[in-house]
Order: C-alpha cells, then sequence, then structure tokens
C-alpha cells in the first residue's frame, strides 16, 4: 500500500520526462502542426479545442512550439551537463591525484570560479564570447563545472587511500591503471545521481538566458525565449507564458524528483 | 517481590521481522544473582533477543512469548511507556560500542546524570555526587575530571567503563550486557570483565551476550549456546565447556585456537572437494637456502616510523623493529591496538616509506627502492586483510577480481584463465559458482577467501596477513585459519602473521614478535614466548587472555 504511494513521484517524474524525450527525438509525432506556421487571423487565441495551449501573437501554436522546444532545450540541457562534467572530471583528477601542488592550483581556480554566482559567470562568459546557442551551452557548462569537480575531488581522495587501492597496489598494479580501473568508475557512480539533478538546473539556467536574449534567436521554439515573447503580452495573453513554462518547471521538477529516489535507493 | 523469584523468566519467546522468524521458542530464565551468557556467532539471534527483552526489538519485529518477565513484571503488553521507565532502572543495558552510545557532544557526567535526573529525585549536587561515586566504583582513574570529559577524550575502555556506570547508575536488578568487551583490547576487556564480575557478586542478576565462550567463561554461572535462533544446547558452565552434548557447541569449542598445537584442524573435516595435487613446481619451495644456511625470504633492520602530530611533536609509531622471516615459516605479531603492528606491516608492503632502517625481501631490497623498482617483485609478496570486502573493487566479480590478478592487471576478462580460476578456487575451497558473484555478495569467510585467492593468484612466496580472521565468527576464523596452515604447507607460504588474540598467534606461528607502543619488547620461538615470557609486559598480556577452555 504505502509503498505503491511513495512510487508514485517516480513513476511520474519518469513519465514526464519520457514524454520530453519522445518530443525531442520525434516531435512531429506528438504535434504534427508546423510551429513555425503563423496565422495571424488566429493570433492571441485562448487554450481551446483548435489550439490546445492557445497561439502567440503571430498565430503560432502554442502547443507545437513547446513540443518542438523540448529538443533545443533538454539537448542544451544534456550537452552543457555533458560539459560540466567532462572538464569537471579533468579538474577534479588533477586535483585529487595529480600531487599536492595541482591540488593546490585548481582548488584555488575552483574557488574563484564559486565566488562569481553561476549565471552571473554565465553572462560574463557570454559578453566575451558573443551570444547564441553553443556559447549558451559552453557557459552553462562551465557554470556547473565547479561544483561537480569538487565532488570527483573529493571522491577520489577517498578512493585514494581506501584498502581497494592499497591491495590493488600490492598486486603491482601502475599509479595510471589503478586510476583508470579502480578510482574513476567508483568516483563516478554517485555523480550520476548529481548529473540528473543538474540537467533540471542547466535546463532552467539555458532557458533563463534565452530569456535574457542571449540564447536561441527569437522565432525559433525555444521554452526561454517563448518565455520571453511572452512576457510583453502577459495581461493579454497569459499561456504564452505560461505553458513554457510550465514546461520547464516540469522538467525540472521531473528530474529532480527522479535523481532524489535514485539517491535514495542508492543508499539503501 | 521475594528474593526466590527469578529477574528474568522468558519463556518460548518468538521473534520475527516481516514474517521470518529470527528467534524461535527459545526459554530462560536469571535469578537474583546469577549470571547467565547467551553465546553465538553472527546471526544467531542472540542480540535481538537480548533487544526483545528491552521492547527495542526494532521497527517492523514482532515478538510475541508465552512468558515474558522482566523484573517482576509481565512485559507482554507493555507500552512504550512502561518500557522507558524499566530501562535504566530496573534493567541497565551495555552495548558493545561504548563510542556510539555515548553522546560525543555531551561530557560523560552528563550522560550519566540522565539516568539519574529520569528516574530518582535528588537535588543537583546530590546526583553530581552519585555519578562521581558512580565512575569510581567502575574503576575510573580520577573521576571528577572524567565526569567532564566528552567520551572522545576517552580511551575504549574507559568509555566502556563510563557506558557500565551509567547502566548501573540506578542499581538496575538485572543487567543485560551485549557483547561489552568484542571492541576492547585483551587486558582491557580483561579488567572490564572482572568489573562485570564484581557487580554479579553485589547482587545483580546478568544476562551476558557473546561471539566468545572464552570470554564468558570467567563470569557465567550458566551458558546457553545458541544457533539459527534457537538455543541447541543449555547448562552450567562446566557441563557446557567441559562435556558439551550438542555437535554445534562440540564445534565451536573446537574452533577455538587457544592451547591447540599448530597445524591442528580447528575446523571438521571440510565438506567441499579436496583441492586437486598441485604442480611439484609449486610443491617444494625451497627459498633461500645456500650451503645449508636458511635467509630470511623477509627481513626488516632497524624500523622506524613517526607520524607527526603537530610542528614540534611526532607520534612514535614504530621504533626500531627488526625481524627475520624464515622460508615456510610463520612469523606472528601481537599487540594491542596501538602497538605499531599494522604500520610495520605496511613498510613491510611498502606502502608505507620508512623513516629509517631497511626492509628486504627475498635478499633484495625493497623499502629503499622507488615503487617502479619494486613492481616486478610485487608478485612474490601477497596480503590478506582484516576487511576484505573494502580491498575488492566493488564492481567487479570474483572471477575478474582473480583474473585480475592471475593477468597481472592485463585483463579482468576470466576467459582467458578459466582454468586457473577454478584451481583457485576450489584451492581456498570455493564453490565453482561463486565465480560470478560480486564480494559484496559473499559470506565474511567467503570473503577472507577470495582475499586469500586473490594474494595467491601470482604464486607469492610471502603472504602479509593483518588481522585476517579479527572480523570473522569462531567456526569461519577457524576454517581460514585452517586454509592458511595447509596451504602454507602445501606452497611452501612464508607468513607475516599479524593479529591481537594471543590464541590465534599461538595457534599459527613459529615465531613470535610482542609489540608495544612501536617496540618489540619481546621475541623469539612461540613456545619461548608463550611458556617463559620474559617481559613484564608479555605476562600481562598472557594473564588477561581469557583462559584456556580445556583448563576450566
Amino acid at each position: 500500500m504505502s509503498t505503491h504511494l511513495a512510487k508514485l513521484p517516480r513513476l511520474l517524474a519518469a513519465a514526464l520526462l519520457l514524454f520530453f524525450l519522445l518530443a525531442a527525438i520525434a516531435p512531429n509525432l506528438l504535434a504534427p502542426v508546423d510551429p513555425l506556421a503563423i496565422d495571424p487571423a488566429a493570433a492571441f487565441s485562448a487554450p481551446g479545442p483548435g489550439h490546445l495551449l492557445g497561439t502567440d501573437e503571430s498565430g503560432r501554436d502554442i502547443y507545437s512550439r513547446i513540443i518542438h522546444g523540448a529538443r533545443s532545450s533538454l539537448l542544451i540541457g544534456a550537452a552543457a551537463t555533458a560539459i560540466g562534467l567532462g572538464l569537471a572530471l579533468v579538474l577534479g583528477t588533477l586535483a585529487g591525484f595529480g600531487g599536492r601542488w595541482l591540488d593546490f592550483g585548481v582548488g584555488r581556480i575552483l574557488e574563484v570560479l564559486f565566488a562569481l554566482p553561476g549565471l552571473l559567470l554565465a553572462l560574463v562568459f557570454i559578453a566575451l564570447a558573443g551570444p547564441g546557442v553553443t556559447t549558451t551551452v559552453i557557459a552553462v557548462g562551465l557554470t556547473s563545472a565547479p561544483g561537480y569537480a569538487r565532488m570527483i575531488r573529493a571522491q577520489i581522495i577517498a578512493l585514494r587511500s581506501s584498502a581497494m587501492v592499497e591491495a590493488a597496489t600490492v598486486l603491482g598494479r601502475r599509479r595510471s591503471r589503478i586510476l583508470l580501473v579502480h578510482i574513476l568508475p567508483n568516483a563516478l557512480a554517485p555523480l550520476a545521481v548529481l548529473a540528473t539533478l543538474g540537467l533540471g538546473q542547466a535546463i532552467l539556467w539555458a532557458a533563463s538566458l534565452s530569456f535574457l536574449g542571449l540564447g536561441s534567436p527569437p522565432p525559433a521554439p525555444e521554452w526561454g525565449t517563448m518565455l520571453s515573447a511572452g512576457r510583453t503580452y502577459l495581461s493579454l495573453a497569459w499561456w504564452m507564458t505560461f505553458f513554457p513554462g510550465l514546461a520547464i518547471v516540469l522538467v525540472a521538477a521531473a528530474a529532480t524528483v527522479l535523481s532524489r529516489s535514485m539517491k535514495a535507493g542508492g543508499s539503501r | 517481590m521475594s528474593a526466590s523469584e527469578p529477574l528474568l523468566r522468558v519463556k518460548d519467546l518468538d521473534v520475527s521481522f516481516g514474517g521470518n522468524s529470527v528467534v524461535s521458542g527459545i526459554s530462560f530464565t536469571v535469578n537474583p544473582g546469577e549470571c547467565l551468557a547467551l553465546v553465538g556467532e553472527s546471526g544467531s539471534g542472540k542480540s535481538v533477543t537480548a533487544r526483545s527483552l528491552l521492547g527495542l526489538a526494532g521497527p517492523g519485529s514482532h515478538v510475541r512469548a508465552t512468558a515474558l518477565d522482566v523484573a517482576g513484571k509481565d512485559a507482554r503488553n507493555f507500552s512504550q511507556r512502561s518500557w522507558r521507565s524499566l530501562r535504566g532502572k530496573e534493567v541497565g543495558f551495555i552495548l558493545q560500542d561504548a563510542l556510539t552510545s555515548l553522546d560525543p557532544l555531551r561530557t560523560v557526567g552528563k550522560e550519566i546524570d540522565d539516568a539519574l535526573r529520569l528516574h530518582s529525585s535528588g537535588s543537583g549536587s546530590q546526583r553530581a555526587a552519585r555519578v562521581v561515586e558512580l565512575l569510581e566504583a567502575v574503576g575510573l582513574d580520577d573521576p571528577l575530571r572524567r565526569a567532564s570529559q566528552r567520551s572522545g577524550e576517552l580511551s575504549g575502555g574507559m568509555r566502556q567503563r563510563a557506558l557500565i556506570a551509567s547502566a548501573i547508575a540506578l542499581d538496575p536488578l538485572l543487567i543485560i550486557a551485549d557483547e561489552p568487551t568484542t571492541a576492547l583490547d585483551a587486558t582491557i576487556a580483561a579488567s572490564v570483565m572482572d568489573l562485570l564480575g564484581d557487580l554479579r557478586r553485589a547482587g545483580s542478576g546478568m544476562l551476558l551476550i557473546s561471539h566468545d565462550l572464552a570470554t564468558v567463561a570467567s563470569v557465567a554461572d550458566s551458558i546457553a549456546v545458541m544457533a539459527a535462533g534457537r538455543i541447541v544446547e543449555r547448562g552450567t558452565r562446566e557441563q557446557v565447556l567441559n562435556s558439551p552434548q550438542h555437535p554445534y557447541t562440540r564445534a565451536l569449542l573446537a574452533a577455538a585456537p587457544a592451547g591447540k598445537p599448530r597445524f591442528t584442524k580447528l575446523s571438521p573435516a571440510s565438506t567441499h572437494p579436496k583441492p586437486p595435487p598441485l604442480q611439484p613446481e609449486q610443491a617444494t619451495v625451497h627459498q633461500g637456502e645456500e650451503d645449508g644456511v636458511v635467509l630470511p625470504v623477509l627481513s626488516a633492520r632497524g624500523l622506524i616510523k613517526n607520524f607527526p602530530l603537530s610542528k614540534t611533536e611526532n607520534f612514535r609509531a614504530v621504533h626500531n623493529v627488526n625481524f627475520d622471516l624464515l622460508p615456510g615459516q610463520t612469523l606472528g605479531v601481537v599487540g594491542e591496538s596501538g602497538s605499531g603492528k599494522t604500520t610495520t606491516a605496511r613498510m613491510a608492503l611498502g606502502l608505507l616509506r620508512t623513516d629509517a632502517g631497511t626492509v628486504e625481501l627475498l635478499g633484495g631490497p625493497w623499502s629503499q627502492v622507488p615503487e617502479s623498482a619494486r613492481r616486478s617483485r610485487r608478485s612474490s609478496l601477497g596480503a590478506v586483510y582484516q576487511d576484505p570486502l573494502s580491498s575488492f573493487d566493488p564492481r567487479h566479480s570474483a572471477e575478474a577480481i582473480l583474473a585480475d590478478a592471475l593477468s597481472l592487471g592485463a585483463t579482468r576478462n576470466p576467459r582467458a584463465h578459466r582454468q586457473q580460476i577454478s584451481e583457485l578456487l576450489s584451492l581456498v575451497g570455493l564453490a565453482p559458482d561463486m565465480a560470478q558473484r560480486r564480494p559484496a555478495t559473499l559470506s565474511g569467510g567467503q570473503r577472507q577467501r577470495l582475499a586469500i585467492a586473490r594474494a595467491l593468484a601470482p604464486k607469492p612466496k610471502v603472504l602479509i596477513c593483518d588481522e585476517p580472521v579479527s572480523a570473522l565468527d569462531v567456526s569461519v576464523q577457524a576454517q581460514v585459519l585452517d586454509l592458511l596452515d595447509e596451504l602454507q604447507q602445501r606452497l611452501g607460504l612464508s607468513y607475516l602473521f599479524i593479529s591481537h588474540d594471543l590464541a590465534v598467534i599461538r595457534h599459527m606461528s613459529d615465531h613470535v614478535l610482542v609489540m608495544r607502543a612501536g617496540e618489540v619488547v619481546e621475541s623469539g620461538t612461540t613456545e619461548s614466548v608463550f611458556t617463559a615470557p620474559a617481559h613484564e609486559y608479555t605476562r600481562s598480556l598472557l594473564a588477561a587472555a581469557p583462559p584456556s577452555l580445556s583448563s576450566i
């Protein structure tokens, strides 16, 4: 009884993520209407039978745009998380396994990155590299890297002095092999949970940057961009802002719920 | 209640967790001034029994009994409230791990005061005086100062004494002690056991839970042996120890290494098929024999290791340790915790740089050369640890672990070494179907067998065993010790065998080093050290050891 109830949020979260994943892979399956097709006559239609979630100022179907926007939003989130993890892997390994001076150096760099608020760091990067989808991805990845790097460093340091590594040393294994076979895989396992959590965060950040006009250029269906475009007409057509916002919240929340339950499962 | 009434009367106690019966139909009584020992191995249900008597069996537990009288009260339908008034006041509970039982943020005095405050009236100063009195009663020096210290500032033995003080604060009629000395060094365990003996003589009833027959033998009047949730044998101490009836009790007694000569089998004849005979080249190992002079396979000269405590202070972990390990022999290293045994082992393994002194392996330099020069020779030196599970990569299966060891790290694919893996598994007495299992799914004894198999894979000459059986149940310990004996005879291995357990050391070793505070205080043949100890400390260690069971 209670176990079924406890599973419900997890199942819901998984179903939601699957839905958006399907939207990202095959948007035409879920929303056959062209997300870019304008129909000025139907501009600002309220949600209803013709347009499930209403239309925007040019009469484009919001539902279709959200479904078609899933790909770029999820892709940006996933790519940014991957970049963040990759960068963190290098930094964390250097700090955790590279000796005292490298640890000191990397530690200070991470502290500088930590000192700046995440979004500000991303803004600084975009200010230097110019706006666009690629820069958004890199900026968000860069922002999430320090947190991951610290985790990886801590894991590596804990594993470095573990009995497992000692046993491998006694068996005559090289340091490089110990790092690749024993330390890194075991250090990365707990990170998978954190990365799922980070995915939601990255989508949120990418949407924030798009909202500020620094991500995908306006006509493209991207959740943050749609949010930004709808803001002007908030009193006139609330659905233009509400539904893209809801999509962002749902994906981020689902990723969080799923990662929490993964974490709980791992510690059991 | 009258003096003749038992303090504890348990009849047909059943405890189950979610339909799984953990304790079934056990009955016993404890009278005032009597001490009953409940002895069994892990999983026998002894701790669950003790907890059920205090209403602490835990969530999901289902406790049933035809009679469960604790301190004269029928406790079968006790509410949480009635249990609370019983605990501490009429029944004192002593746990194994005093460090986790005491709140690290509160002083010892406060912890003991808690029991007094909850169950008795009395002003703060009266209670403070009682706390000091109690700490003195359990044999803590400078009780006033101890009362204001936190548990982290006390040693293991002092902590256990403080915990006993809080358990007896209200003069409970009954004391339940769950493995009270298991985490303690031999000399300290002996003094804590003496303290419990004194309490019993003062008139308290006592239920003593232990995995070790020898430990309880000095205090208990009667002994009940538990296995798989049932009491398989009970009787007076003399009956159980001298003429055990049940085969399980006999196996437990036989498993204790105390007083058994070298190479005596401790475990009943193994059920697994005998390993196939080895190739002759392996069977005849005569290392380092040159012109009749036997050269040591592993030797240490003047080993010194200090760990910095602060800028000016050093902790002297190991000081001027010398030893020679001869081929085919076992050198036992015995000492209490903090004596430098493990530090010595780590230096011998080349895991820790020596501050001074040298280690030589098979006549060649070892501790003084860089790891790159050691690596190719590592195959002749293996290691077995106390906690085998943490020494395995949790992601790898048993066969992957062995394939890695056999191929010297070239591959973890078991296919290339199928034959050798099955040979190794049968050599250490593991069934072939264990190959695919991960270490976490193996039992403690099976893990240690796998660890030994891994250590043997590169065909070493020397094994360094650091407390290899300390975490194991007595009967499993017996099997692992037998296995090590057998392997030594078949493969001509040399062991550096580290243990805090004198009985194990005596059973396993040809020569013995006794260590204290980083120094070797005595060394010699096992016979001479144990029968005619020259050093004061060795004598006190021997005196503290639980008596050999056959001598009771």
